[in-house]
């Protein structure tokens, strides 16, 4: 049989559908592409997304956040769940590669038929990483996964933006991280939804969620306040009653008399972040295509010129570009 | 994203229970270096395990490393369960300690490629580019 016959959009659908886990991992591998069929095959399956429980783990570089979505995946399996998880690594920025080693906390994992986990680099591209990782995730919902978790490092925009495209953001952090927990006062903690202090045994723990709750008191909360736990992931310790809070919040997601306008707000997110990307790229396709962008840059780097003048310069030739292809079409 | 840019997916794994993973590592590394996505899945891995591994993960390679000499047990093992999931268009390699007396054997089950040591990281690259199945 060629290769090729399951690779039609109507084929992985039906695939996915009959719960055939080659065909989802195909799809995965076309959503990611971000490719025609991989379009086709999301548009199709979106009306069946909503069901699963979508969680986002997101956390510094070793924090311990593949060892407890593993951590987390076997107490959801233990409550009788499927388990659907996307674990993204960094790509190299020289070389574009990655190495994608988050199997290795989850080996038990692989040989149970329910749980599928697909490992995916960050590529590095122009918010891409939102389009793909969220796509990959509507899709696992789609399969009928009741949970889907999404992992990231929790640097940059991008990886940001992904776990918040779930309905559950759960922020890792450990005992000792005081200063890194004050640089979050900006960023992760707006997002999370769920904190976790793991690593747990180490000392220092009860500080790290004192900071933590001290500088949730000074944020302003709406109708869910963010609890604090402590886990050892690597033992499974407080496990069970972070996948409780989970689902607590699942439920306020569900039922608080905010749930229609936070699943509103979630969806503008999801919205804006994929038409930013999607115009991010366009952009700057036009901006080459006219070789727009390298004569203001050389001006810029020998000063003959300020960057902000440059870049309004080259949203009008993106602008023109733009106007010439509405014509032409 | 084109087609042509998209980076070739190869799946690095250690059948069997030999614990030695250097000479994996080696190859991930330089993989990865050539611009490819590595899935490593540490040492121990049950033929089951590598197949399942390679079909969630929707690899074009599959790259074998073994240091324990149980290559002709395991390596059909690992083929069986990959064909018993469909997994039929992965561009297969083998590596670690396979006596040359073993090499046509691991050949005719299908590993197009045998790397013993010391080999050049440049030749499983050349290797792995120009031979790995295009995905659509």
């Amino acid at each position: 049989m060629p290769p090729t016959t399951i690779d039609t959009a109507d084929a992985l659908v039906e695939g996915i559908t009959r719960g055939d886990r080659r065909s989802l991992a195909r799809a995965l591998t076309l959503v990611e592409a971000d490719s025609a069929t991989g379009r086709a095959v999301l548009a199709a399956l979106y009306p069946r997304t909503g069901r699963a429980q979508t969680v986002g783990v997101t956390g510094s570089a070793g924090a311990g956040k593949s060892t407890l979505v593993g951590a987390i995946a076997r107490e959801q399996r233990r409550r009788g769940r499927s388990v659907g998880i996307i674990a993204v690594d960094p790509s190299s920025p020289f070389s574009h590669g990655a190495i994608l080693g988050d199997r290795i906390r989850m080996q038990d994992l692989t040989s149970d038929g329910g749980v599928f986990m697909r490992s995916m680099a960050s590529r590095g591209n122009l918010g891409g990483l939102s389009e793909s990782a969220g796509g990959a995730v509507d899709v696992l919902d789609a399969a009928g996964f009741d949970v889907v978790m999404v992992e990231t490092v929790g640097a940059g925009q991008d990886e940001v933006e992904v776990a918040n495209a779930a309905g559950t953001t759960v922020l890792v952090t450990n005992p000792g991280a005081g200063d890194e927990i004050q640089s979050m006062k900006a960023g992760l903690m707006e997002v999370a939804q769920v904190m976790v202090v793991n690593k747990a045994d180490l000392a220092g723990a009860d500080t790290a969620v004192a900071q933590l709750r001290a500088l949730l008191a000074i944020a302003e909360h709406a109708a869910w306040e963010p609890p604090i736990l402590k886990a050892i992931a690597r033992t499974g310790e407080g496990v069970p009653e972070l996948v409780d809070a989970i689902d607590r919040h699942q439920q306020h997601l569900r039922e608080s008399a905010h749930a229609v306008e936070e699943r509103r707000l979630l969806a503008e997110r999801q919205v804006i972040a994929l038409a930013r990307a999607a115009l991010h790229r366009e952009a700057l396709a036009a901006a080459a295509a006219n070789d727009a962008l390298a004569p203001l840059v050389a001006e810029v780097a020998l000063r003959g010129r300020d960057p902000r003048s440059a870049a309004e310069a080259l949203v009008l030739a993106i602008r023109r570009a733009w106007a010439v292809e509405g014509e032409r079409s | 994203m084109t087609a042509t840019e998209r980076p070739i997916r190869v799946l690095i794994a250690k059948p069997g229970l030999d614990g030695h993973d250097r000479g994996a590592k080696v190859v991930a590394r330089a993989l990865r270096d050539a611009g490819m996505e590595v899935v490593y899945t540490g040492i121990r891995q049950t033929p089951q395990m590598i197949a399942e591994a390679a079909l969630q993960e929707d690899v074009q390679v599959v790259g074998l490393s073994i240091l324990s000499g149980a290559h002709l047990e395991l390596f059909p093992r690992v083929l069986e369960e990959l064909r018993a999931r469909g997994v039929d268009d992965v561009l297969l390699f083998a590596g670690g300690i396979i006596p040359e007396v073993d090499i046509p054997a691991v050949r005719e089950m299908g590993f197009a490629g045998v790397f013993g040591p010391g080999t050049n990281t440049a030749d499983i690259i050349g290797f792995v580019q120009q031979h790995a199945p295009r995905r659509a």
